[in-house]
């Protein structure tokens, strides 16, 4: 199909997505008149219920817990798929950049990046482990302290080099944390099977004030274990979309 | 009532459809379907929020507060980590097809395999 035809096809499909978008839309209560009742039902209870004062997070980690589950395994499967389809080849091998450049250096990283990098990386780390464990409380929880705790090995990258983000990072190692991440919330999960509970009950004592950091039982815990996933997942992919720098495939070029 | 939450979505799924279909780069078509997932996300908001309603945290508001609904933030949420799975995986595979076939663009790719 030439480029005219595929956007001739394109403005064809694309009225016909308008027409069922307005019809949709006819359909929707107004801007700002949302209809409830879940969303205002939780919101009535579940500061009572869970004693977190972050909603957001009671739904994510205990009134639809069972789907989060489902959720962090979507990212474990997709650190998964990009080590499989990323896989050493037959015919590939390690090179690093200076063997391409034959009479000089690969540039060395600028010294204002690495400073730069270098200052962040503390903060980052604080902020990616406050907002893991402060789920309960306000606008945070596992998965996004987990992408900005990724961010951290990021910076190290970027400071560095590969070879030192693979030595804050061994593969080996943050596989097996990326596992206990994982596996951590499914076993708060059937710990509450073995008492006897549905799976993802909230078993642990829920404290007194609401929002306090030890409040809210398994949400505050579940939150933990998915930002340590995250982060671990995210460390992997990135890892290995870094070291394809380093593979030339033997033969091409 | 007000239409602009809408209209952004709108015109936010076209544009990054427009990229899709007339992208000659796999990586900007890669980016092209992130700015497509990213209007989802603000038909989700759009269409849980409340008017002078607050943000569903209840720590420095008396509960009871009107507050916008927490189902659709969570769901944005899942959105989110499905999109950065998707996106992991695009582009892993963007790089095998460079490797394979020495070239990123989707014509040329097409033309490649027939």
């Amino acid at each position: 199909m030439t480029p005219a035809a595929r956007r001739r096809a394109f403005l064809i499909a694309g009225a016909g997505l308008v027409a069922f978008y307005l019809w949709g839309l006819a359909g929707l209560p107004g801007f700002g008149h949302y209809p409830g009742p879940y969303g205002t039902i939780i919101n009535r209870v579940a500061v009572a219920q869970t004693k977190a004062t972050g909603v957001v997070s009671a739904v994510n980690f205990e009134y639809r817990g069972f789907d989060t589950v489902g959720e962090e395994f979507i990212l474990f499967v997709a650190a998964t798929g990009v080590a499989t389809v990323l896989r050493h080849l037959r015919g590939e091998r390690e090179r690093s950049a200076v063997d391409e450049a034959l009479d000089r250096d690969a540039p060395p990283t600028s010294e204002a990046v690495r400073m730069v990098a270098l200052i962040f990386t503390g903060p980052t780390v604080v902020i990616g482990w406050y907002l893991a464990s402060h789920a309960q409380t306000s606008p945070s929880g596992g998965f996004q302290g987990g992408v900005v705790l990724a961010t951290a090995f990021i910076l190290i990258y970027l400071a560095g080099q590969f070879l030192v983000f693979e030595r804050v990072s061994p593969v080996d190692i943050t596989d097996a944390v990326e596992a206990a991440g994982a596996g951590g919330f499914a076993c708060i999960g059937v710990s509450a099977v073995a008492l006897g509970l549905p799976y993802l009950s909230n078993v642990l004592p829920l404290g007194r004030t609401p929002g306090a950091v030890d409040s809210s039982g398994t949400i505050a815990l579940i939150s933990f274990f998915v930002g340590v996933e995250v982060a671990a997942a995210f460390v992997l992919i990135v890892g290995e979309l870094l070291e394809q720098t380093l593979l030339i495939r033997q033969g091409s070029r | 009532m007000h239409i602009v939450p809408f209209a952004a979505v709108a015109w936010i799924l076209g544009a990054g459809l427009y990229g899709v279909v007339t992208s000659r780069h796999l990586i900007h078509q890669i980016v092209c379907l992130i700015v497509v997932q990213s209007s989802t996300y603000v038909l989700l908001l759009g269409v849980g929020y409340v008017t002078g309603a607050v943000a569903p945290y209840f720590y420095d508001v008396p509960a009871h507060t009107p507050a916008v609904d927490p189902v659709v933030q969570a769901l944005a949420l899942t959105d989110v980590v499905v999109e950065a799975a998707v996106t992991a995986l695009l582009l892993a595979f963007a790089i095998q097809a460079h490797k394979r076939f020495g070239t990123l663009d989707p014509q040329e790719l097409a033309e490649l395999r027939g």
